[in-house]
């Protein structure tokens, strides 16, 4: 043998240690799926883990803020500060709220009885309150002398005023009560009324992307749409029962969703009336407000049977229920504008701040925990369909109160399902035709 | 205002075709699409991008850097988790984009992996000789003169007195384990020679293993199971397993699997310390124990040549396959499943395609059987014969004639292994323990978040909590690991049963039994038919032929007779067949 060549392994250990302490250790890697051995069983074991300590850390509740000395009716979001948020009271009173402090930095009464609703104007210096009073009064967000804790701007109104909204970018807004009216800010008249019906409304949104197009929610069951252009009201549906909330989706400007009487809550898209897009179950008493993320994928709603629940918009049932032994009938909720918190408001005088995601991670991230949790939320989406992590996943816990209303409403459920198929079974075949759920809820649409 | 309520409203597009278009600003006119979504839009749509596309590939044609480097097919293929889903079938189209979309995940993750092949620094190991030598010539004293150094001191022989000893390497080739038949037990750093720990357990020992780290070892002494840790103290006797033969550990599932001398199988969960599977295999004493790698599965071999497939929770062999008429003597799996090699008295060798278990794929005959084979991570093939281990290289998919390296000892050989992660093989003999080099079996580049031959005891202490929380339940192990990600129909009585909860859908009475109707299969059926056909035959003969003898009798009754006048009456009348 004299030309032979011959290598063999011989790893220098200096290239495999690290040379300090304070170094980082070395750790070379070979993707190579033969070094990795049982990929699947591990991924699936992984995603489990992924899936149970998700659960663990869901923690929403974040604090609480009181103060008020009455139930909280209603709420207002800053549009450029995070930290500000107004709220009114049942008693007239308005408090200002820094949340970052969790602290009340003002607080006036405004109005007497009600405050019903609240709104800032687009570059947030000021906002509106209209009250039971027949009032409506526009405020300073900012005080430096006490000539700025009274009403810049106080307006009387004809008759009862119980919603207002403002234009994204005009000086208008729009109050609802026995009439949709369009008010000037520089004007003690209203400068347009919109008449349709006799009852009166309880609820106006101006779309923030359309910014002409807004809705009301009426008494008489029905959701009417309003172009501030116009003379008169466009179009309108009657529901089964009333809209007690609507709430435009900011990222497509032709959806919007509402809080209905009867439990669910309803997609509408302006362009197709004659039936929601998407029924949203799951509420077990009637939905009281509603409130979309920035982000226009999800939407919070709060309801009388004391939960809030998060909707995907998609999806025709909650991802999370959130509730508290000391949480009562909720009035308000709003999805603040950086995506991460949800306040609500209820009856027994508080607000509650909640994580938008039950088990994120307040703060900073660093770049290693972004990618292991980004590396679980794949791995919980591959193995999202598995029944033990879909069975762990869909877990809550809920109150007693809440269970067995469910119960109830699924035994009621089924006994109509049951009678329906029992009635198309013994008549006339097409007698008893079937009508899709998204049809059922409505009466009819009016131009 | 009024009067609008009344009459039918006007639109505001109404108005503006009514009346001549205002002089509206531009910015609040709104235009409305009513776009549905339909598969034929979505095909027109891609269809576009499509265009787009190429006028843009076509530009780059020009442009003087052209893009990534092409990726080597051949690690490609190596890379890749299978072919993907085609997408066909899908009822949706926009269902298809999104399947596609995650198909194109997977093949960005599958480059990503074959382009960080750069990044590997060590090569593999390897001879060359010159023309018309062979590389079975090469002896160790020619590989040690060669090497550096450091790798020469991988070639040492251990004289020990205590009887014939079996070896085994840790996952990570760092440390050795030796036990002998005369209960010597002895765990060091082999690649320092730094002993852990060297005691005599005073009784024979059968099996050794380590444990999920060089901590803990186990050994099957001649009554019970007992543990030890790295200083020789005994942790645990675990008297559940009795009398054990061979072991395996399973290092994913944190499973000591065991089978005694009455063919009783046993897994014990190291990590709770609780048996997951214990039965009996019914195929006798057997000491011939190998682990698949690839799937958690346990291959046996007894004494009628039959290799059967064991998992803990299924009390039958998960697959049997009958390899050689004789006893087997060796199996070995090689590290992706893909191969098995046996062996049996009948001095034959066999390599097998685990995976489907048909036909051998190679056959090869010894000179004597073998005592032992064992697979290294770069599919050599080990194989003891007697006093002398040769080494194959690529003998499984195709038939090689010569040895790759062969090496003679004084001593009969009682066990042996590769040492991972190194161009090692460690062959436990009568008299002690030989350490030889071969060069190109080893894996050369570690994946230091598997297993790291340079880990430190704060290393050690984090993986084995990141193991643990990643131990996969005993009852993932299967013939086919990726049996949890395949997509479970529902069977027809899954589905039935279903409809059953909802009340108000009675659906119909299917009898779930199965009718075993083989028909026109069974030999009575086929006589049946048989002798039908002969009856129809003959049956048709026959009236052939009565056709046949009546033909001419018609040919004498149509001849005219003869007449007689009136006195025909008495002319005798035959009688016709009725």
């Amino acid at each position: 043998m004299s030309n032979v060549k011959i290598k063999v392994i011989s790893r220098n250990p200096e290239d495999y240690l690290r040379s300090t302490k304070r170094d980082i250790h070395k750790l070379p890697r070979n993707y190579d799926p033969s070094l990795h051995p049982l990929e699947a069983p591990r991924e699936y074991v992984r995603a489990l883990n992924a899936v149970k300590l998700e659960k663990v850390f869901a923690k929403p509740f974040i604090g609480c803020l009181d103060g008020h000395r009455d139930g909280v009716s209603c709420m207002a979001k800053h549009p450029n500060k995070l930290a500000l948020l107004a709220s009114g009271a049942f008693d007239g009173e308005i408090r200002l709220w820094d949340l970052a402090q969790r602290k009340c930095s003002r607080n006036f009464v405004a109005h007497e009885g009600w405050v019903r609703s609240i709104c800032f104007t687009p570059s947030g210096e000021t906002f509106t309150s209209v009250g039971d009073d027949k009032t409506i009064k526009t405020w300073k967000s900012q005080t430096q002398s006490p000539e700025d804790e009274e009403p810049v701007n106080t307006l009387l109104s004809m008759s009862v005023v119980s919603g207002i909204t403002h234009h994204r970018n005009k000086p208008i807004f729009a109050t609802c009560g026995e009439h949709c009216q369009l008010w000037e800010n520089t004007r003690n008249e209203p400068i347009k009324v919109f008449k349709w019906g006799v009852d009166s409304l309880h609820h106006v949104a101006f779309n923030q992307v359309e910014y002409n197009l807004l809705a009301s929610c009426a008494s008489d069951r029905s959701i009417i749409l309003y172009d501030c252009r116009e003379s008169g009201p466009l179009r309108k549906v009657v529901m089964e029962l009333r809209s007690n909330a609507l709430s435009w989706n900011p990222m497509e400007a032709f959806i919007f969703t509402v809080a209905n009487e009867d439990y669910n809550l309803y997609t509408f898209d302006v362009r197709k009336l004659n039936q929601p897009i998407n029924i949203h179950m799951d509420h077990t008493s009637a939905v009281i407000d509603v409130d979309y993320s920035p982000t226009g994928r999800e939407f919070v709603a709060g309801s009388y049977d004391k939960t809030v629940r998060i909707f995907e918009s998609l999806k025709g049932h909650s991802r999370d229920v959130y509730h508290t032994k000391r949480m009562q009938r909720l009035t308000c909720v709003k999805w603040s504008l950086d995506n991460k918190y949800i306040l609500t408001g209820s009856d027994e005088m508080n607000i509650r701040m909640w994580k938008a995601r039950a088990s994120e991670k307040l703060g900073v991230l660093k770049p290693r925990e972004r990618t292991a949790l980004n590396y679980a939320d794949a791995l919980k989406e591959k193995f999202a369909n598995h029944p033990q992590i879909k069975r762990i996943a869909r877990h809550r816990h809920v109150p007693k109160h809440i269970m067995n209303a469910q119960k109830e409403l699924r035994t009621i459920r089924e006994k109509s399902k049951k009678k329906e198929a029992n009635r198309r079974a013994h008549s006339k075949p097409g007698a008893v035709p079937y009508v899709p759920e998204r049809k059922k809820h409505i009466v009819k649409e009016d131009q | 205002m009024k009067v609008q309520n009344k009459t039918k409203k006007n639109r505001y597009f109404q108005e503006e075709k009514n009346e001549k278009p205002k002089k509206s600003d531009s910015s609040t006119d709104v235009q409305v699409f009513n776009i549905k979504i339909t598969p034929h839009t979505i095909k027109k749509q891609r269809f576009k991008e499509a265009r787009i596309v190429k006028n843009v590939v076509k530009r780059e044609r020009d442009v003087k850097f052209p893009g990534k480097a092409p990726i080597d097919p051949s690690s490609l293929e190596r890379h890749s988790r299978g072919e993907g889903l085609q997408g066909r079938g899908v009822r949706h189209p926009l269902y298809a984009l999104k399947l596609k979309k995650k198909e194109n995940k997977y093949k960005y993750a599958q480059e990503q992996a074959a382009r960080a092949e750069i990044l590997l620094t060590e090569d593999q190991g390897l001879i060359e000789v010159g023309e018309g030598e062979k590389t079975t010539a090469v002896s160790q004293k020619i590989i040690a003169e060669n090497v550096d150094i450091a790798a020469a001191t991988k070639i040492f022989d251990l004289k020990l007195d205590f009887g014939p000893y079996r070896a085994k390497y840790s996952r990570n080739g760092r440390h050795l384990l030796l036990g002998s038949k005369q209960g010597h037990l002895a765990a060091f750093d082999w690649v320092t020679k730094k002993l852990h720990c060297e005691i005599n357990v005073m009784e024979s020992i059968h099996d050794i293993s380590w444990l999920h780290v060089e901590t803990m070892i186990a050994v099957a002494q001649k009554e019970w199971l007992y543990i030890y840790d790295n200083t020789g103290t005994e942790l645990h006797c675990v008297k559940k397993m009795d009398k054990i033969l061979r072991m395996e550990f399973l290092p994913y599932h944190f499973l000591l699997a065991a089978v005694n001398e009455y063919g009783f199988m046993t897994w014990l969960d190291i990590s709770i310390g609780e048996i997951v599977g214990h039965y009996n295999n019914r195929i006798g004493r057997t000491t011939v124990m190998t682990q698949n790698p690839y799937n958690a599965t346990i291959c046996l071999g007894n004494s009628k040549g039959v290799v059967s497939l064991w998992a803990p929770n299924v009390k039958e062999p998960l697959a049997k396959i009958l390899c050689h008429k004789t006893p087997l003597t060796a199996i070995a799996v090689d590290n992706r499943g893909m191969y098995m090699a046996t062996s049996g008295v009948d001095r034959s060798m066999k390599i097998w395609d685990i995976r489907n278990l048909d036909g051998p794929l190679q056959h090869y005959k010894l000179r004597t059987p073998p005592v032992d084979l064992n697979f290294s991570q770069k599919e050599m093939l080990a194989v003891g014969l007697g006093d002398v281990v040769e080494i194959y290289n690529n003998c499984c998919s195709q038939t090689t004639e010569k040895p790759y390296l062969r090496h003679r000892m004084a001593k009969s050989i009682c066990n042996f292994n590769f040492c991972p992660y190194e161009d090692v093989l460690g062959v436990g003999t009568s008299s002690g323990f030989t350490s030889i080099i071969v060069p190109g079996s080893g894996e050369p580049n570690f994946d230091a978040l598997e297993s790291n031959p340079f880990q430190n005891k704060k290393q050690r202490k984090e993986a084995e909590v990141k193991a643990l929380l990643e131990k996969i339940p005993a009852e993932l192990i299967t013939l086919d690991p990726f049996d949890v990600m395949q997509v479970d129909v529902p069977s027809m009585k899954d589905q039935m049963e279903a409809k059953k909860k909802l009340l108000h859908i009675k659906p119909k009475n299917v009898d779930f039994t199965p009718r075993h109707k083989n028909k026109g299969k069974t030999n009575i059926a086929r006589k049946k038919i048989i002798k039908s056909a002969m009856r129809k035959e003959i049956i048709d003969q026959a009236i052939e032929a009565q056709k046949m003898l009546e033909e001419p009798q018609k040919e004498k009754e149509s001849a005219p007779k003869q007449s007689f006048g009136v006195l025909d009456r008495f002319v005798p009348k035959i009688k016709s067949k009725k």
